[in-house]
């Protein structure tokens, strides 16, 4: 086996220096009614050769994103990331680390994750941002645990604008952790902030969460929103599934949030079938130690050089056990560091005009699909992502446009089944990677599909 | 110093009428090493007897501070937040928690006094 | 080594006079290869960009009233600059590439980059999570392939890959229990979950999160868990043992059976913390142990590096009495076609309308980018090869620990361990240095420490995990200065100790100044900040 360097003759003498006759003495602790004495039942080891093969043919099986006209966004994004991103971030010393707990030989990575708590800070419009998350949705979460920690308030109200899935996930850990949602149908009539909110929130509750840009893709000013859960002494969680959306919009912590997690995928992290990603965590500097997750700060070593530390270390479980502020022990620290990277490429002119083209790209797009007879563009606002109304279902009008080499969106049914009356609705992004060719090829597909199913 | 208390988790409480001063020993201190950030409880609120009171990390380490007695808290030492090094530097006296108007008198009496305190820290060595 | 400063412990200098020159002081501030990297934000510019993109094409933008007005105060740095300040910041970093990562409970092993090419391939990591199911056939078919290997390796019946690290699947595991004792009604009695006192944080932690009240149950003196000691505690206010096995201690719970037993009987489940599962893995199965739920860590035990701190991916394993409670979403083959279920209408609940998933833990499916990496690992070793690592493992352990145990402690006596081996610091007793201390020498000599002060319950822990990625020669330049290391802090070497590191990019860091007043990011100097 190529990953193991012990020899045969290894093995005897370390038995020898150990003092036990054989391998099986070191697990004479497990009763033997349980030790296995067959081999698994799985295949022999391969060669790299052979997995190599084997891994290519279930590749084979797949429509990869970049092979065809691809508009599905959704909570995942797919941007072009430089070649500079993926090769940094497979340096032995980035991608074979541990956690930094011994910061002397960890600065590396400690200073890494300190620039990028400062980015997703100035991104975000907030004072302070932790070392990362698992994802969005799982900072969603933790975003309403700790509202509910800040405010001693049970009780959370979810927009409609909020992803189904972020949706489910708050709602699992809130039904087996005790506390109380209030979530808000999804409403495809009430975007541009048209979502009669405030009236929901009261002295119970802890946060309001809003996305923004919203699941079906629009844009709106979140200060109303903020202001109505400030008077109630909530706070405003604002969730942004794509992180490009912030070189172009006003900062939700512009805009009165009090708590903004966000996934951070769209900058230097591929789709990989939704995983792993990275979820971005910031609030104001007087929430800080009612943060969940690492945070990294600066000091200096015994030489008086600067120099980074995790810090904070009493909130987490290793020190405070069960009374600690969340469960989660690690961050996302290879999907950080690839988004750092990108935002450094990018920088404040790069992040900017990325998020322009993204912008103008699902302009066109949306002017694209309109002139398909039957096919109408629900949103007044949007930033790279819009919701089309079709005639008839549109799963199975995805599914036909799939058949024919192209990734249109994703059919609302897909995320929310039980409603019907939203069977017709499909979600669609653009971003920079799609050409002109890639839009008149989906309009002219989406044209042909549905004059066939309508004559 | 005869009018200060000492509970078996090492809080203090020093009394002065019915208003109680509340710290942790500097023996507590000493155990938690380098002191960064103390959580008051809000003024107003009220506490029983060997309720969670106050909150105290440090670099390795977080303990909560219990109410030596039952009672509302009237003052938090407000200089903490800024400093909370004054606990390491002074625990007895400018490292002061806060302050508590004591509900019953009585539940003094369980407490200990100096040299009580110092025979039960030198048995738990 | 030099220094500004004359703040250091007493002896540093003197320390270094002996042995060698002291090397003068650079007008740069490096030293050699070791390069002094200031923070992005004072070498980049607002202008500066490292990638090239089109011109817009002025379109009237549909943003309505939130277009962004102000700067958002970014630094950007051309592809050059981009490229040397990362590499730059790397060399600062210790990493399993570069030598022995002895970390007790993580299981640093060899990454290979066999595994780190094919997840690479566009089939998997240009692939959207919403994209058609007939156009992730291939996607499916491995996450199917995955659960197989997962399940046969534990002997459990069902499978959620969805959980995004460890904790992540401790979270996974426990839910499905509350929802099985919701299912019959006994949640509102079943509030305690009992959890061993050597147990990681997380454990008591998860708990928490779900209300769960936290029951310690004591080790015996041999730092294992007796079941004696769990039927005293055990009660019909249990919902679950969490037990971690081979435990944090390096042993293997030999009552595990007999626990398994009287949680059963009790009508508690049984989750166990698989972080140590590279002990066992191909020897025993957690199923036969009767565990109901386990997470399994794929960046520890199958290979996924750890990336400085993540992205983990934490699968989740369950009996056939939790399988029905197992989250969403789930791979369902039919055939030669692979279906993902994603809502619970169409998921098999069977007549008992109680008996459903639990929900949902994450958006989409879990870390895909993973479960390529643990496939290519699993068959690249096969089922002899998943074998030999973990003797190899043991082995290796049991190693270190017969060639250390004359010159360090052994907090439970002298008996063999399983995957790491723990000491104490009854050896430096006397000597006036801490565990601290210790690691920190080691630092100097080139290796990165072991785990220290974990688990809680041993005084002064040093936990060391040598995985089987490390040959016999390694192991042995390991010993010998871990060997050095300890005869000469009994002989009274204390300056070694007290002022080390004094070999890498940073000195010992002031963790206090860092936590009391929280600099947190970078900010813009004052003048700089008065000009946008």
């Amino acid at each position: 086996m190529r990953y193991l360097p012990l020899e045969p003759e290894d093995r005897r003498a370390m038995l020898a220096r150990i003092g036990v006759a054989d391998i099986d003495a070191l697990f004479a602790d497990i009763p033997e009614a349980v030790r296995l004495a067959e081999p698994l039942d799985l295949p022999p080891g391969a060669g790299e050769l052979e997995v190599t093969r084997t891994m290519e043919r279930l590749a084979a099986r797949n429509t990869p994103a970049g092979s065809v006209p691809f508009f599905i966004g959704c909570g995942a994004y797919r941007h072009h990331v430089p070649a500079t991103v993926d090769h940094l971030i497979q340096r032995s010393e980035f991608l074979t680390a541990y956690t930094p707990y011994q910061p002397e030989i960890a600065q590396g990575t400690l200073q890494y994750l300190f620039e990028f708590q400062t980015q997703v800070a100035l991104m975000t419009g907030m004072e302070v941002a932790n070392a990362s998350m698992y994802d969005g949705s799982t900072a969603t979460a933790e975003a309403v645990l700790m509202a509910q920690r800040v405010t001693k308030r049970a009780k959370a109200v979810l927009s409609g604008s909020l992803h189904p899935h972020y949706r489910a996930v708050v709602e699992t850990l809130a039904h087996f952790g005790e506390s109380t949602v209030v979530a808000l149908p999804p409403a495809p009539e009430t975007m541009g902030g048209g979502e009669a909110i405030a009236a929901h929130i009261d002295a119970e509750t802890a946060c309001v969460v809003v996305q923004m840009p919203g699941f079906f893709g629009d844009v709106f000013d979140l200060s109303p929103i903020a202001a109505a859960a400030h008077a109630h002494g909530a706070l405003l969680v604002a969730v942004v599934t794509e992180a490009v959306s912030l070189g172009a919009l006003t900062p939700p912590g512009a805009m009165g949030a009090d708590i903004v997690v966000a996934e951070g995928q769209s900058l230097g992290n591929g789709l990989n079938f939704g995983g792993p990603y990275v979820g971005l965590f910031a609030t104001r500097q007087k929430f800080v130690r009612q943060m969940p997750g690492r945070l990294v700060g600066e000091t200096v070593d015994a030489d008086g050089r600067p120099g980074y530390v995790l810090t904070l270390a009493s909130r987490e479980q290793h020190i405070r056990r069960e009374r600690a502020t969340s469960n989660i022990c690690t961050n996302s620290g290879l999907a950080a560091l690839a988004f750092t990277i990108h935002a450094t490429l990018l920088g404040e002119a790069g992040l900017a005009r990325l998020a322009t083209l993204n912008h103008e790209s699902a302009i066109l797009l949306a002017e694209a699909l309109s002139t398909v007879p039957g096919v109408e563009v629900l949103n007044e606002t949007f930033f790279n992502e819009f919701t089309l109304r079709v005639p008839g279902r549109a799963a199975a009008l995805i599914d036909a446009l799939a058949e024919k080499g192209v990734l249109g969106g994703v059919p609302v049914s897909r995320l929310l089944p039980d409603r019907p009356d939203l069977a017709d609705l499909v979600i669609v992004a653009a971003s920079e990677i799609n050409t002109d060719a890639d839009r008149a090829r989906y309009r002219d597909t989406l044209g042909q599909i549905l004059a066939e199913t309508t004559s | 110093m005869s009018d200060m208390r000492f509970t078996r988790e090492h809080e203090w409480i020093r009394v002065d009428g019915d208003i109680g001063t509340v710290g942790i020993t500097d023996h507590a201190q000493e155990q938690l090493g380098d002191i960064t950030f103390v959580e008051l409880p809000e003024v107003g609120k009220s506490l029983a007897k060997g309720g969670e009171a106050a909150a105290v990390d440090s670099v390795k380490a977080a303990s909560e501070v219990y109410a030596p007695v039952s009672g509302e808290v009237v003052e938090v030492n407000g200089a903490l937040d800024e400093n909370a090094a004054l606990v390491n530097e002074d625990a007895e006296g400018k490292g002061w928690f806060f302050k508590m108007r004591i509900a019953d008198e009585g539940e003094l009496d369980d407490l200990m006094d100096r040299s009580a305190y110092e025979t039960f820290v030198k048995e738990q060595a | 080594m030099t220094s500004p400063t004359d703040e250091r412990p007493a002896g540093a200098r003197e320390g270094d006079a002996a042995s060698c020159p002291a090397a003068p002081e650079t007008f740069s501030g490096n030293r050699g290869l070791d390069i002094e990297e200031p923070l992005l934000f004072t070498l980049g510019s607002s202008q500066k960009t490292g990638v090239d993109l089109p011109e817009p094409r002025g379109l009237a933008p549909r943003l309505d009233g939130v277009a962004r007005r102000g700067p958002i105060g970014l630094k950007g740095l051309s592809e050059p600059e981009t490229l040397r300040h990362y590499v730059r910041l790397s060399r600062r970093n210790y990493a399993i590439d570069s030598g022995i990562f002895p970390l007790g409970s993580c299981t640093m092993k060899h990454n290979p980059r066999l595994n780190e090419r094919v997840a690479r391939l566009p089939g998997f990591a240009d692939v959207h999570p919403l994209q058609p199911q007939q156009t992730v056939q291939g996607v499916l078919a491995l996450m199917d392939m995955l659960s197989h290997w997962l399940l046969t390796m534990t002997g459990l019946e069902a499978v959620a890959l969805s959980p995004k690290a460890g904790a992540h699947g401790e979270l996974c595991g426990m839910i499905a229990i509350k929802a099985a004792h919701e299912a019959s009604g006994e949640a509102e009695r079943r509030r305690v979950v009992l959890v061993p006192e050597s147990a990681h944080g997380t454990n008591p932690a998860t708990a928490a999160l779900l209300g769960y009240r936290v029951r310690a149950v004591p080790a015996d003196s041999d730092g294992t868990v007796r079941a004696e000691a769990v039927a005293e505690v055990l009660g019909e206010d249990v919902a679950a043992l969490m037990l971690t096995n081979p435990n944090t201690c390096g042993l293997f719970e030999r009552d595990v059976v007999e626990i398994a037993r009287l949680v059963h009987e009790a009508g508690a489940y049984f989750y166990c913390d698989g972080a140590n599962l590279n002990a066992i893995l191909a020897k025993a199965r957690p199923g036969d142990l009767g565990v109901d739920a386990m997470h399994i860590n794929l960046h520890k035990t199958f290979s996924t590096p750890h990336g400085g701190g993540g992205p983990g991916s934490g699968p989740v394993v369950f009996s056939k009495a939790l399988a029905p409670f197992a989250p969403l979403p789930r791979v369902v083959r039919d055939g030669e076609t692979f279906h993902l279920v994603e809502h619970d209408g169409r998921a098999d609940g069977g007549g008992d309308t109680r008996q459903r998933p639990f929900g949902r833990l994450t958006a989409f499916h879990g870390q895909m980018g993973m479960f390529v990496r643990a496939m290519a690992y699993m068959l690249s070793h096969g089922s002899d090869g998943l074998r030999q690592a973990s003797e190899d493992a043991v082995l290796n352990a049991n190693y270190l620990r017969a060639s250390l145990r004359d010159v360090m402690s052994q907090p439970f006596g002298d008996r063999i361990c399983m995957h790491e081996v723990l000491f104490d610091d009854a050896f430096l007793k006397g000597t006036g240095v801490t565990t601290l201390d210790f690691a920190k020498a080691l630092i100097d000599e080139g290796f990165h420490p072991m785990t220290i002060y974990f688990p809680l319950v041993v005084h002064g822990a040093l936990l060391i995990e040598p995985t089987e990625s490390e040959s016999r020669a390694s192991l042995d330049q390991f010993i010998a200065s871990l060997r050095a290391l300890a005869e000469a802090a009994k002989a009274g070497d204390r300056d070694r100790f007290l002022a080390a590191p004094r070999l890498a990019p940073r000195r010992r860091l002031d963790e206090t100044r860092a936590a009391r007043k929280p600099v947190l990011r970078w900010m813009a100097p004052e003048p700089a900040r008065a000009a946008e």
